[in-house]
């Protein structure tokens, strides 16, 4: 059956098969995610689904489109936001103190048309961008103390290698969205000293702290020994000489007369003695 | 879309005739198509009482037949082979055959259809999970969000559903292997910290087609955001409890900013600091601190004891003079002999004594005896605490 028709309409079937495959190379898909310079004998024609703000998804120019077959060429452009990254740079600071920096840039192509030729592919100008990125940002933290570069005063430096970093990319066709320091660390060489800042920092602290603890010690007894002095010198000085007749007692009970220490002293009693008045007889 | 569809199963079926292995294909001559119906064509000529024919009504008047062994299976498949009349020649005579169809026709129409059954049932009934919510794109281009349950679309090459679960948080811990991560502190000291950063997925759209790699950027921006948030805050604070809590709150509030700025589509449910110890390097030294708290407390609190015990003693030392004060006031002279007494009584009942008339006698002292005890006879100081009783 299928011979009879290629017997039969072997042209018809051959151009219908070539209308087929110029249907489909013309036909093109462009994602939501993706911008497309058309490209006509070497000279951007035009652009689809181009980045512009506040378009609802389902509006924008994605899906499909026409070109001319083999006469237009497309180029794909990223149409998200996309990120370069900026590895380990040692910064100076102007107080002379070195800082690691790790940084990231967003950027989103907003030129298609000159993206494409200053750089060429959505690869590319992140190539391009590194290097720019990192020259900016020295530049930019080198103008800076080191403790502005640790504290918040640091938005306002990054707000400036935004700037810079901005107009650059513009060459481009990039739009840098934002530029932030992920890490601000000390170099290999300074943690070292760091360390050992640190260590002295609570050595001392100890030491305080030991010093304090016995300095209140020596307070809470000093506040004591007051306060019983205070109450005994009340109750005794109602009566001071039947005070020192009755410690007098309690003294000597407490000195001689120790009931598991018998015989330990001798004591040589006068008759005159006044415990020995009766003894006498008079 | 109606028209490519008919044309791809088109397509297909042609192609599956052409290349069908189980014959009935383009070159068998017509007669061969209708030979299945008879099985005559995958007989030999000459062995007509073969194995019996299911399709010939039994009983006729052909010769004793015998059953079927497995080599009359294999002598037919040969018998076709030799004279090269049906299966599809070469290609197919190791394929097993399908029984052919009562009608006549293969089977490729049958299966194409079923494909493509299979194609448009799988690419336009589309289950969703509870979790989930998939973005429909027609060409690419942004159609509708469709959410949990069943929902239809158009089939694969015109419309196309990519699922992602929404609801469900996601968390990332930082680092994510057990290293240490070393962040400066506002007063210039070093803290090893580790966290953890849940988020979902605020909105499907922008999450999709905002950012190159959203989950990168959420984790860039976790760590940009903890660095500059930590960087505000002293050591003490970050090791102790004290700043934690606003710790976690800065940095969930200026990820959850930069990620608005964005337009990332993400929601930061929240932000814990799972570790935040000093270095290890360093980390004796804030023992020792800890050590001299310790101690420094322990001191304090020995002090605090002795004073209690100062303080009772005394205490009860001025209620006993007050006491006894009292009763002597009541009669003084009495009370005052009979403690002398009672006192002297105890004294010399527990030592040695000797009574000398002092005139013309000379005494004799046993010094030696008397040094071997140290016997201190001064009353003891007044208030000494130890010293009483």
């Amino acid at each position: 059956m299928l011979r009879d028709i290629w017997d039969t309409h072997r042209v018809a079937v051959l151009a219908v098969g070539a209308a087929l495959l110029a249907a489909l190379s013309s036909v093109v898909v462009v994602p939501e995610t993706e911008q497309a310079v058309v490209i006509r004998l070497g000279e951007p024609n035009r652009v689809i689904n181009r980045f512009r703000p506040n378009t609802e998804f389902g509006e924008t120019g994605a899906g499909l489109t026409w070109r001319i077959p083999f006469m237009e060429r497309m180029v794909r452009i990223d149409r998200r936001i996309l990120s370069v990254d900026m590895q380990s740079q040692e910064v100076l600071s102007t107080d002379q103190l070195r800082l690691q920096v790790d940084a990231y840039a967003r950027y989103r192509i907003i030129d298609p048309v000159r993206m494409v030729r200053t750089a060429g592919t959505t690869e590319r100008v992140g190539e391009q961008l590194q290097p720019i990125f990192t020259s900016v940002l020295r530049q930019e933290l080198g103008k800076r103390t080191f403790q502005s570069l640790l504290n918040a005063d640091r938005g306002a430096a990054m707000v400036q290698i935004r700037q810079n970093l901005d107009q650059q990319a513009r060459e481009y066709g990039a739009q840098v969205i934002d530029v932030r320091i992920k890490r601000a660390d000390l170099p290999e060489g300074a943690l070292e000293s760091t360390f050992a800042r640190m260590q002295a920092a609570r050595e001392q602290e100890a030491t305080t702290i030991r010093a304090e603890g016995q300095k209140n010690a020596q307070i809470i007894r000093a506040e004591a020994e007051a306060q019983a002095a205070k109450i005994y010198a009340e109750a005794f000085n109602k009566d001071a000489n039947f005070y020192d007749f009755y410690r007098a007692m309690k003294s000597y009970d407490a000195t001689f007369a120790d009931p598991e220490n018998k015989s330990a002293s001798t004591l040589i009693l006068s008759p005159n003695n006044d415990y020995l008045r009766q003894f006498r007889g008079k | 879309m109606r028209t490519l569809g008919t044309s791809i199963t088109r397509g297909i079926l042609a192609m599956a005739g052409r290349k069908s292995p189980w014959g009935g294909g383009k070159d068998e001559p017509s007669g061969a198509d209708g030979a299945g119906s008879g099985g005559g064509g995958d007989e030999p000529p000459g062995k007509s009482e073969g194995p019996r024919n299911p399709w010939l009504p039994p009983g006729g008047s052909t010769p004793p037949r015998r059953s079927a062994n497995i080599e009359d299976l294999f002598r037919t498949k040969d018998g076709a082979k030799r004279t090269g009349g049906g299966g599809g020649g070469g290609f197919g005579g190791g394929f097993p055959r399908i029984p052919q169809r009562p009608d006549g026709k293969s089977w490729a129409s049958i299966a194409a259809g079923a494909l493509v059954v299979v194609w448009l049932f799988s690419s336009t009934v589309h289950m969703l999970g509870p979790k989930d919510q998939g973005i429909v794109t027609t060409f690419g281009s942004y159609s509708h969000t469709v959410g949990a349950g069943v929902s239809l679309t158009l089939p694969w090459p015109i419309q196309n559903v990519d699922v992602t679960d929404v609801t469900s948080i996601r968390r990332d811990t930082i680092p994510d292997s057990d290293v240490e991560k070393l962040m400066l502190t506002s007063d210039k000291n070093l803290v090893d910290l580790s966290y953890l950063v849940r988020w979902n997925i605020k909105d499907l759209e922008l999450f999709k087609f905002r950012l190159d790699d959203p989950e990168n950027t959420v984790k860039e921006v976790a760590e940009a955001a903890m660095r500059a948030t930590v960087a505000e805050v002293p050591l003490n604070d970050v090791i102790g409890g004290a700043g934690r809590g606003k710790i976690e709150q800065n940095v969930r509030a200026r990820m959850q900013a930069v990620l608005d700025a964005y337009k990332a589509g993400v929601l930061i449910q929240g932000v814990e600091l799972k570790k935040t110890d000093p270095p290890a390097k360093v980390v004796t030294a804030f023992q020792n601190v800890n050590v001299a708290q310790q101690q420094a407390e322990r001191d304090q609190s020995q002090a605090r004891a002795w004073a209690g015990q100062v303080m009772a003693i005394a205490q009860g030392e001025a209620t006993a003079f007050d006491k006894v004060y009292a009763q002597y006031k009541l009669a003084p002279e009495v009370t005052r002999r009979r403690l002398y007494y009672e006192t002297m009584e105890r004294v010399l009942r527990n030592n040695d004594k000797v009574v000398v008339e002092a005139n013309g006698v000379t005494p004799y002292l046993p010094l030696s005896e008397i040094r071997r005890r140290p016997a201190p006879v001064e009353a003891a100081p007044a208030a000494t605490p130890t010293g009483a009783q």
